[in-house]
């Protein structure tokens, strides 16, 4: 089975922004632009997610959902701040594909399967973000990593496919922006447990990471964001200008890196895992250009 | 030229807003529908959807959409079904218990039985990218040579989700042919003017949408009385 690369683009207001361990967002660029280069690229879907949505009860996303699904023809994902049957298909008329429900979900799990119901359980995607506590069990959080829920992440994933969730993503806050790594403990322990596919995410720094997630994590698919990101800012040509006074984008085009993360391009890395012998959608030939 | 009118048929399950961008980019007038008259009086129609089998076939039912879509393959109208709605065009499936389907391909739908690949078990539903090969033992000429798939490469991946695959009972009616862990299954069907994938060309990227022009392309020719096979 072909494992899917999946750009994740986090967005705040009109821009992609990255964050480290959720926190410190910074503006890279135009979310529509990355969309598109990854499309290009050898993207095998992607998600959209609103990263303050959550916090204060907006969406800004739709527009920028319609404007990437003209010009796209990848599935694309977009979660934060769904709260009801209503807001997600909102987002399903706008272009996605599925969404991707966290906080919610959590406060009322019946809206997993009231939304299966209505839309198909492969249109609903349960994303956890959790926490290692110290005795090695992992506990989710909403909010964007700012709530603690007191629920087991292991126990969660299983009630959500009960409910009808028909893939479930698994992001560690601990890892995520960090480059150190998927938690290879966190993953497996999920992917094994249930009978539908599980997406890893946070921490990915280098080609070698995601084989190992993909190897000793189980993972069926692979959410990527800094690896990717930071690539791309320095390669994409981006009007700097639009950005004046959000952020320090020039500093990242200037060449300032983290140095856990890996200079690679989505191609280098669908490269790498094919020469690693890990099956996966090639990246084409040329990026950009045809019809 | 008169406007090709596509018919999406709307069972109430999924999103048809990709499957429409991909016919308006095929340069295809494209309306979601779920009235038996659109249905009836399109140049083609186009049965895509997710879910689960019984409910939309108690859907189609309800909406009286059965005996025009029977009717629209019989008069030879342009079909094109996708996912669920390939599916829905065989004889019965063992969904959830047995159910009738559209009947207008002879052959079942069974559930995926325990793919794996060496000692890994493979996830139920399928969800990602797989190839697509032309069908073992066809003849000399290339088959996907005026369909859809034309201009594909053997093995160009596809974009698939789905728990269950059809097994149709004559075997001339494979186009392509997928692999799943060990399962071999028929990912694309043919009969007349009606095609069939169990993959989503509309989320298959560039090659996908290259399945769409070439829809498009045999349903202006069919129109018009040019000859499509």
């Amino acid at each position: 089975m072909n494992v899917r690369v999946i750009p994740r683009l986090d967005i705040k207001g009109p821009n992609l922004v990255k964050g480290i361990r959720f926190e410190g967002l910074r503006v890279l660029g135009k979310p529509h632009q990355f969309a598109r280069h990854y499309y290009e690229s050898g993207a095998d879907e992607l998600v959209y997610m609103d990263a303050v949505a959550s916090l204060y009860g907006r969406n800004s996303l739709l527009e920028i959902v319609r404007r990437t699904a003209d010009e796209i023809f990848i599935p694309l994902t977009v979660g934060g701040g769904l709260r009801s049957v209503d807001d997600i298909r909102s987002v399903l008329r706008a272009g996605a594909d599925k969404v991707s429900l966290n906080t919610a979900a959590i406060a009322r799990p019946e809206l997993i399967r009231e939304a299966s119901r209505a839309f198909g359980s492969s249109t609903i995607l349960v994303s956890i973000e959790a926490i290692r506590r110290p005795d090695g069990t992992y506990e989710a959080y909403t909010d964007f990593g700012r709530q603690a829920t007191g629920i087991d992440a292991l126990e969660w994933a299983r009630r959500a496919v009960d409910l009808g969730a028909g893939e479930i993503a698994v992001t560690s806050i601990d890892r995520d922006g960090t480059g150190e790594g998927f938690d290879l403990v966190l993953t497996r322990s999920i992917a094994d447990a249930v009978p539908v596919p599980v997406i890893a995410a946070g921490g990915a720094g280098s080609a070698e990471h995601v084989g190992q997630v993909v190897g000793e994590g189980h993972a069926d698919a692979v959410c990527v964001a800094s690896l990717l990101h930071y690539n791309t800012v320095r390669t994409l040509p981006l009007d700097v200008g639009e950005f004046a006074g959000e952020g320090n984008i020039e500093s990242l085009r200037k060449g300032a890196r983290f140095s856990k993360i890996e200079d690679l391009s989505l191609s280098d890395l669908k490269a790498w895992l094919v020469r690693r012998g890990i099956p996966c959608r090639p990246a084409p030939a040329r990026a950009g250009g045809g019809p | 030229m008169e406007v090709l009118r596509v018919a999406i048929v709307d069972f109430g399950l999924g999103n048809l807003y990709s499957v429409q961008r991909a016919c308006v980019h095929a340069g295809l007038q494209a309306s979601i529908t779920s009235d038996r008259r659109e249905v009836s009086s399109a140049h083609a129609v186009l049965l895509p959807g997710v879910g689960a089998f019984g409910d939309a076939m108690s859907t189609l039912r309800r909406l009286d959409l059965v005996a025009p879509l029977r009717e629209a393959a019989a008069r030879g109208t342009p079909m094109l079904g996708i996912c669920l709605g390939v599916q829905l065009l065989m004889s019965r499936s063992e969904e959830f218990g047995a159910h009738e389907g559209l009947d207008i391909l002879k052959g079942t739908v069974q559930r995926f039985n325990g793919p794996r690949e060496g000692d890994r078990h493979l996830k139920v539903p399928q969800i990602g990218w797989n190839g697509i090969f032309r069908a073992p033992g066809a003849s000399r000429s290339d088959p996907w040579q005026g369909t859809p798939l034309e201009g594909q490469a053997e093995g160009e991946p596809m974009y698939f989700v789905h728990s269950y695959c059809v097994k149709p009972d004559e075997s001339d009616v494979i186009l392509s042919s997928t692999r799943y862990g060990q399962i071999e299954y028929c990912s694309g069907l043919r009969r007349g003017n009606l095609f069939a994938f169990q993959f989503h060309p509309e989320r298959s990227g560039r090659e996908g949408l290259k399945i769409y022009h070439a829809w498009a392309r045999l349903v202006r020719s069919h129109s018009t009385g040019g000859a499509v096979s």
